[in-house]
């Protein structure tokens, strides 16, 4: 079993939601990254998105953008990045799933990548802008080095495309709640809920929520129907006004064990 | 030469596809749909054409440039006329397509990115013409360049977004107007203003912007009962140059030549020549050749002419590169200053800055040839835009 099944089958069994929060690796720079990773496993979280810095982040709002451009001015690499995960990997077991846009990974080579980051320890690849509809030039090499690809759908995904999509998924389904860039707009649980429902029945993976969770009411309230729930742009907010001040581990651990409170109570 | 591009994926060659979120997926899909049955409706292609002629005011006129041609010493020069079309450019060829197919399937509001401004005004002058909702999204620093164009869009009734997000030109309006788009893709037709962008914008924009090569065949043929020996157009995004290349293209005869800006001189790393100077990568939905560092992060560009600075182009265009039927090379902003104002003393035609590169690559390839070849070069759009730009450039004051 891969880290990511072998995760969520223990929190099935805890009867716990997933608590995937979002960074941009890189921001402020590499080194606070290690650190971060550290806080966010230890206060409670069971995955960790780790966002890859792109000079065109197309759908992402201000918060993520601005996040980024503060990793690239730190001089942060893909190269740099799988060096990073390398060395978190000696001390921590949690999932890792790079985040970002195709370029940097089309640029470092799908099939480099796709060794590399075996090596590094990253289990999984989100592309925001690799649709199924070209994911076939990476996902030989992926599937050979055991990375999963995490399969993003949308409110605008239509019923027949979303029966496909959710029967091929691997490591889990990672559902849109709106549409929109991130960190825009508040979520609306009850509205996505008839979508998350019927995803699940789909899909043979568990399913995870994105973009608009911003609170723990939010995450509590998306938990009771999701597997797993994203948090992104609230935490990257967080960075953004702590940077490297002494304050920024504490403050991510305190939001951090906020949100996992909600998903471990007894709700679902 | 049997020349079929794209794909039914979308794909010239390596280059092209759809590298967009899944939250667009479904409405690219949409428009393909929409569009290939538009394509094949001859109604459609009626009304596009009625509109091309009464309000765009095609044939533009194919005119033998005769003291162009005299003065350079060489091959005859006919310029094809795009500056002649209403808003002074190519780009409401596109616009107007693009507006009656948001039109036929049910859109009430545009969207559009731009450099210039010229696809910016075209995509309002439509959006005002069909009384539409249009938002325009537009880079800070090229609103200090075209404020001119800024005000006309205002004037036609579209709202100006400007974008300060990275380096504030072109390509930061199209992220922003593509972030936009995936907020409001449900009611909301993005009018994409080149050949770039996932398909099937490359296709569609082209196939709208074929006309330029369709009429300039035929009027030389006219003129001088035979193909040119050249085409010459300038490449930003590269729909003019593709509207005039496509119709030639199995004329293998026709020597295809884009001319990139190379800005203060490509050696310089200040330019736009994204073919003559970077490599394949993944930019707005399409693959393509893109000026980018090895971590794959995208450079800025440098043009004096706002709409070519942009750091990619059109995947077909990569495509021609790659099968070396289209030749393409790159001219410095000195240059095409000094083309511009050549064929405004010459001819008494104001160029825009974009066409100016067009002319700048005549005026070093015409003294080579001899007076038999023909060198057919698209005029893509007029320089009263540029003005100011022309005038801070030569230490005027206005």
């Amino acid at each position: 079993m891969s880290r990511i099944e072998t995760t969520f089958a223990v929190l099935k069994q805890h009867r716990e939601t997933a608590l995937i929060p979002f960074i941009t690796a890189g921001d402020p720079d590499l080194g606070v990254t290690a650190e971060l990773i550290q806080t966010l496993a230890e206060a409670g979280a069971d995955l960790i998105e780790l966002g890859v810095p792109f000079s065109d982040p197309m759908a992402d709002g201000p918060t993520i953008q601005f996040a980024s451009e503060r990793a690239l001015a730190a001089g942060t690499t893909l190269g740099g990045i799988l060096q990073l995960v390398t060395d978190v990997r000696k001390k921590t077991q949690i999932p890792l799933i790079l985040m970002g846009y195709y370029n940097p990974v089309f640029c470092y080579g799908p099939e480099r990548f796709a060794r590399d980051a075996a090596a590094a320890g990253v289990d999984a690849l989100l592309l925001v802008d690799l649709p199924p509809e070209e994911i076939d030039e990476i996902s030989v090499a992926m599937r050979a080095s055991g990375i999963d690809l995490i399969t993003l759908l949308a409110p605008t995904t239509p019923s027949e495309r979303m029966k496909r999509l959710a029967a091929t998924a691997e490591g889990y389904l990672y559902y849109v709640s709106m549409t929109g860039v991130t960190g825009a707009q508040k979520i609306s649980p009850k509205d996505i809920q008839p979508a998350v429902e019927k995803l699940k029945g789909l899909a043979d993976v568990p399913v995870a929520v994105g973009f608009g969770i911003t609170t723990a009411e939010d995450a509590r309230a998306v938990g009771a129907f999701a597997d797993g729930v994203v948090v992104g742009s609230a935490l990257v907010k967080i960075i953004e006004e702590n940077g490297q001040s002494e304050e920024l581990l504490p403050k991510v651990a305190k939001f951090i064990i906020e949100l996992k409170h909600g998903l471990t109570a007894p709700t679902s | 030469m049997n020349y079929q591009y794209p794909d039914e994926r979308g794909h010239f060659g390596k280059y092209g596809g759809r590298y967009v979120a899944e939250t667009l997926m479904p409405a690219l899909l949409e428009l393909e749909q929409a569009y290939m049955e538009a394509s094949q409706d001859p109604a459609f292609q009626e009304e596009f054409k009625y509109y091309l002629k009464h309000y765009v005011g095609r044939p533009s006129p194919l005119y033998f440039a005769e003291r162009l041609t005299k003065e350079l010493g060489g091959a005859k020069i006919y310029l094809k006329r795009e500056d002649l079309n209403h808003t002074g450019a190519h780009k409401v060829n596109n616009t107007v397509g693009q507006i009656l197919l948001a039109r036929r399937m049910g859109k009430k509001k545009v969207i559009a990115e731009t450099g210039a401004g010229q696809h910016g005004v075209a995509t309002a002058t439509v959006a005002a013409l069909f009384g539409m909702e249009c938002e325009v999204f537009m880079g800070k620093e090229d609103i200090r360049r075209q404020s001119l164009n800024v005000f006309r869009m205002k004037l036609l009734g579209a709202k100006v977004h400007e974008v300060t997000s990275g380096t504030a030109t072109l390509k930061d309006a199209m992220n922003d107007a593509l972030r936009h788009w995936v907020t409001h893709v449900r009611d909301t037709f993005y009018v994409i203003g080149t050949v770039a962008g996932p398909h099937p914008y490359p296709l569609l924009v082209r196939d709208f912007q074929t006309v330029i090569g369709i009429e300039a065949k035929q009027q030389l043929q006219e003129a001088e009962g035979r193909l040119p020996d050249v085409a010459i157009a300038c490449i930003g995004g590269g729909s003019n140059a593709m509207g005039l290349f496509y119709p030639f293209i199995e004329d293998l005869s026709v020597k295809l030549l884009g001319v990139e800006a190379a800005g203060f001189g490509v050696e310089t790393g200040k330019h736009a020549a994204s073919i003559s100077a970077g490599s394949p990568g993944v930019l707005h939905g399409n693959k393509t050749y893109l000026l980018q560092d090895d971590d794959g992060q995208i450079q800025h560009a440098h043009s004096i002419s706002a709409g070519l600075d942009y750091p990619g182009v059109g995947p077909e265009h990569a495509h021609l590169q790659d099968i070396e039927r289209a030749e393409y090379v790159s001219i410095t902003d000195t240059e095409a200053l000094e083309a511009f104002q050549k064929l405004t003393h010459i001819e008494g035609i104001i160029p825009a800055l974009e066409s100016a590169h067009a002319i700048a690559q005549v005026m070093k390839l015409a003294p080579t040839l001899s007076s038999d070849k023909i060198i057919l070069v698209n005029l893509s759009g007029r320089g009263d835009k540029d003005i100011h730009t022309v005038a801070d450039a030569l230490d005027v004051k206005l």
